[in-house]
């Protein structure tokens, strides 16, 4: 008995030493650890005055022109054009900002209102000397205290979002991701929901729109934004966390915006994607135990069994 | 012609028909195993039952598999993780017993290379053995394409190419191979082909002629006594059950069998509910894209030491020597020289010979996925050299050793 189990305490530390080299210090090797910030985007400015939706409200639908290129369906704003049109004019559909005021840090609503490539990151793509700009114009002021403006602007924004918590994790993602990225295990894409469709006809009308909006993203990004159904599998949650808080952390140089969502806006976009990648998390888990259960009795009666048959051989 | 009586019960109808009596005592009941053996000798038991989950997880996996490059990846990520009913679970079966199966070989291998297992009369367990290897091998790797994500189009892409040789670009054999000039639908079907006819037929056909192959030699022992079985045998059925050195396999080996595979399972199950990442890599979680070279392209864990023996050499030396790696094991009863059938701890040289072996591998193993870069890369050109050197003085070190 001691013989067998010094025996098995050998094979289990060898295979635990190659299960260790090959797993966790392999991958530490491989992937540069990032650590979160906690989604605090501490290299922007806070916001230093209080805001008044009212004056908000003037703003955004008149001088901030935001309504100019984005819909407010809560505040009874529809969109001005299909998404593949305004695609063709801004390289993506400007997003709906319903639920902006809960999605995003409001001292990133303010950097975005000001300067949206340095807001976003993307400083490198639109460079200073203004050869190339960023689709959203950036707000230059309305004639007055332009801080002050700014504020009433996200203070009218957030007057109008749901609470934080109301946000389910479906609307978080399509919202601050659904733009560029599609997600067909969701049946999701870039200009809406699949639905179902009676004629075949009018299905390929629509994954016709899906492609042209994808050319117009093409161009404007230089590159197809991958479908996300996989990514929770494929990367991660540390991954996903890290990358949304801050693409340029993972990938130098890339077009993706950094989309300044708080941190809980963010567990519920990885909530999202964890929901298309591994729905059945749940099940595993309570099947695991189950499982569990009748193989520690497997144990017992395979261990009855041996000390039964051997009382002859010993 | 054979005598036929009428028959007085169904077993005796069968036994007529089928001698099912005699059988059943020369495959078990009178197959007679040592007594003194450990926990290893239940590993090949083992490896028998993980086959076996494995079989009938992929039976169910197939019945919704769909062998296209357009539709593999969601058929198997989407319709069987998602949309069919526990479809998830005989997927994580599959894909752990499909890794863990090549931890308990190199155990039974390294087990039997320990205790001597592979000489005198049991070479051919050993050979068996190795061509098991070999075919298990190609499953997991005709297997590993299936998914069609991003590791299953660059691994088969990296193992092809090796069919070129090298300077010799025989780039026509690896078309030939691929169906194609890439990877892509020829390649997929083939393999898919592979995967679920023709590799398995061999394994079955394989794991017979090594049981065949056990028979006559008997299973080796923890001292590698040369045992009398038929003495042995005799004492046992005239009940000294306690005095001789011989059990049945069922149920006596067989009952310690189960104990041993019942803790297997429990481990087991262990890894798919909760620990499968290293038996499914994150990387194949990505759609195949023939554009896009994934940053670091790496076999699974069972590949690896071959696969960085192959790595720190140029191009040809290096193919030649994974030539080496994947032919020498199969030589082993023939570069040990020495006579002794004794674990190797009492054989002298042979002894720090395996510990060396043993340590080298997983070295290997681990520098095969590291990034090839400064001090990895030269911990595995020695690791590698190491490999071949040892090979190399195994029958120097076994003729010189002294009769135990
Ligand atoms: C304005 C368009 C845009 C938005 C909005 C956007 N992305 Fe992206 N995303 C991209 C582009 C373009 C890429 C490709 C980046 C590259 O490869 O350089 C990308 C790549 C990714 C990747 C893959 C990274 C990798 O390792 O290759 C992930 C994951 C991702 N995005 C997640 C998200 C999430 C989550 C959101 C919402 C919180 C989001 N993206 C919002 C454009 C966008
Ligand atoms: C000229 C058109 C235009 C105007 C005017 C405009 N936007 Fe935008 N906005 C865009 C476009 C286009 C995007 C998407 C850019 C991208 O994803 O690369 C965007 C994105 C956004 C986002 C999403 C940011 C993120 O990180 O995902 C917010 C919030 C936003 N705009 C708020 C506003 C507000 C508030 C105003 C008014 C002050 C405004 N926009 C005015 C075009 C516009
Ligand atoms: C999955 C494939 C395999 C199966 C199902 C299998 C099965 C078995 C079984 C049931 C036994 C008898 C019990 C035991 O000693 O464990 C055995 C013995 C043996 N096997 Fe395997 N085996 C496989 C692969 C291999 C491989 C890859 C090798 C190495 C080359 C190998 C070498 C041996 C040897 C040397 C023995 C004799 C052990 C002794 O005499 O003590 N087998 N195998």
């Amino acid at each position: 008995m001691f013989k067998e189990l010094s025996i098995l305490a050998v094979v289990v530390a060898f295979s635990l030493l190659t299960y260790w080299l090959v797993e966790p210090f392999a991958h530490s090797q491989m992937h540069a650890h990032i650590e979160t910030k906690h989604f605090k985007y501490t290299d922007l400015p806070a916001i230093t005055k209080t805001g008044n939706a009212v004056a908000g409200k003037e703003l955004v639908m008149g001088a901030g022109a935001c309504t100019g290129c984005h819909s407010i369906e809560t505040a009874g704003m529809p969109a001005m054009m299909p998404a593949v049109d305004a695609a063709a004019s801004y390289g993506v559909n400007p997003p709906d900002l319903s639920t902006a005021g809960a999605l995003y840090d409001a001292n990133f609503l303010v950097a975005m209102i000001k300067n949206p490539a340095h807001a976003t990151n993307l400083d490198h793509k639109y460079p200073a000397d203004g050869s190339k700009m960023h689709p959203m114009v950036a707000f230059y002021g309305a004639g007055g205290d332009m801080d002050q403006e700014v504020a009433d602007m996200v203070a009218y924004l957030q007057s109008i979002a749901p609470k934080a918590e109301e946000v389910t994790p479906k609307v978080a993602f399509e919202n601050a991701c659904g733009r560029c990225h599609s997600m067909r295990y969701k049946n999701w894409t870039p200009i809406g929901e699949k639905g179902k469709f009676k004629y075949k006809k009018d299905e390929l009308r629509f994954d016709a729109s899906v492609l042209d909006y994808q050319d117009y993203v093409v161009k404007y990004m230089g590159k197809l934004p991958p479908d996300l159904s996989m990514y929770y599998r494929s990367r991660g949650e540390h991954f996903l966390e890290t990358f949304i808080e801050d693409p340029q952390s993972h990938l130098k140089g890339t077009a993706m915006p950094r989309v300044g969502v708080t941190a809980e806006s963010a567990e519920k976009v990885v909530e999202y994607l964890r929901d298309a990648a591994d729905p059945k998390h749940a099940e595993r888990e309570e099947t695991g135990k189950n499982v569990m259960i009748y193989m520690i009795f497997f144990v017992l009666f395979a261990f009855l069994w041996k000390k039964e048959i051997w009382k002859k051989l010993h | 012609m054979a005598h036929f009586t009428k028959a007085t019960s169904v077993k005796d109808w069968l036994n007529q028909r089928l001698a099912i009596e005699k059988v059943e005592k020369v495959m078990a009941s009178e197959y007679w195993i040592p007594k003194n053996i450990n926990f290893l000798w239940a590993m090949g038991m083992v490896l028998a039952i993980t086959f076996g989950l494995l079989l009938v997880s992929g039976i169910f996996l197939l019945m919704y598999y769909q062998p296209n490059v357009e539709t593999a990846f969601d058929s198997v990520n989407y319709t069987i993780m998602q949309e069919v009913g526990y479809g998830w679970l005989w997927r994580h079966v599959h894909a752990v017993a499909a890794s863990v199966v090549f931890l308990i070989i190199y155990i039974h291998m390294l087990t039997g290379i320990y205790y001597g297992s592979y000489k005198k009369g049991r070479e051919m367990i050993w050979i068996s053995g190795m061509l098991l290897f070999v075919a298990f091998s190609a499953e997991a790797f005709s297997g590993y394409m299936l998914p069609w994500g991003q590791m299953s189009y660059w691994a088969g892409m990296v193992i092809t190419n090796l069919f070129s040789a090298g300077s010799l670009e025989l780039n026509g054999v690896v078309e030939w191979i691929r169906g194609d000039y890439v990877p892509g639908q020829a390649f997929l079907t083939r393999f898919f082909m592979l995967h679920v006819l023709l590799v398995p037929l061999a394994i079955l056909a394989l794991i017979g002629v090594h049981f065949a192959a056990l028979r006559i030699p008997h299973v080796n022992n923890q001292d590698g006594e040369d045992i009398d079985f038929d003495v042995e045998a005799k004492k046992y059925l005239a009940g000294d059950t306690k005095g001789s050195k011989v059990i049945r396999f069922a149920n006596d080996f067989m009952s310690k069998d189960m104990f041993v595979v019942s803790i297997f399972l429990v481990f087991f199950f262990y890894l798919v509910f909760w620990n499968y990442g290293f038996a499914m890599d994150p990387v194949n979680f990505d759609p195949a894209d023939g554009l896009k070279t994934p940053a670091h392209i790496y076999p699974e864990w069972y590949f690896l030491w071959s696969y960085e023996i192959l790595r720190p050499f140029s191009k040809d030396v290096g193919l030649i020597a994974f030539a080496f790696a994947q032919v020498i094991f199969v030589l082993l009863p023939f570069l040990d020289r020495s006579p002794n059938v004794k674990t190797a701890n009492k054989r002298g040289l042979f002894g720090i010979w395996f510990w060396l072996l043993v340590i080298d591998m997983i070295v290997l193993t681990a520098m095969g996925k590291l990034p090839p870069q400064g001090i990895y890369s030269t911990i595995g050109f020695v690791a590698a050299i190491g490999f071949i050197g040892l090979w190399v003085i195994l029958p120097f070190i076994t003729a010189i050793e002294k009769k135990v």
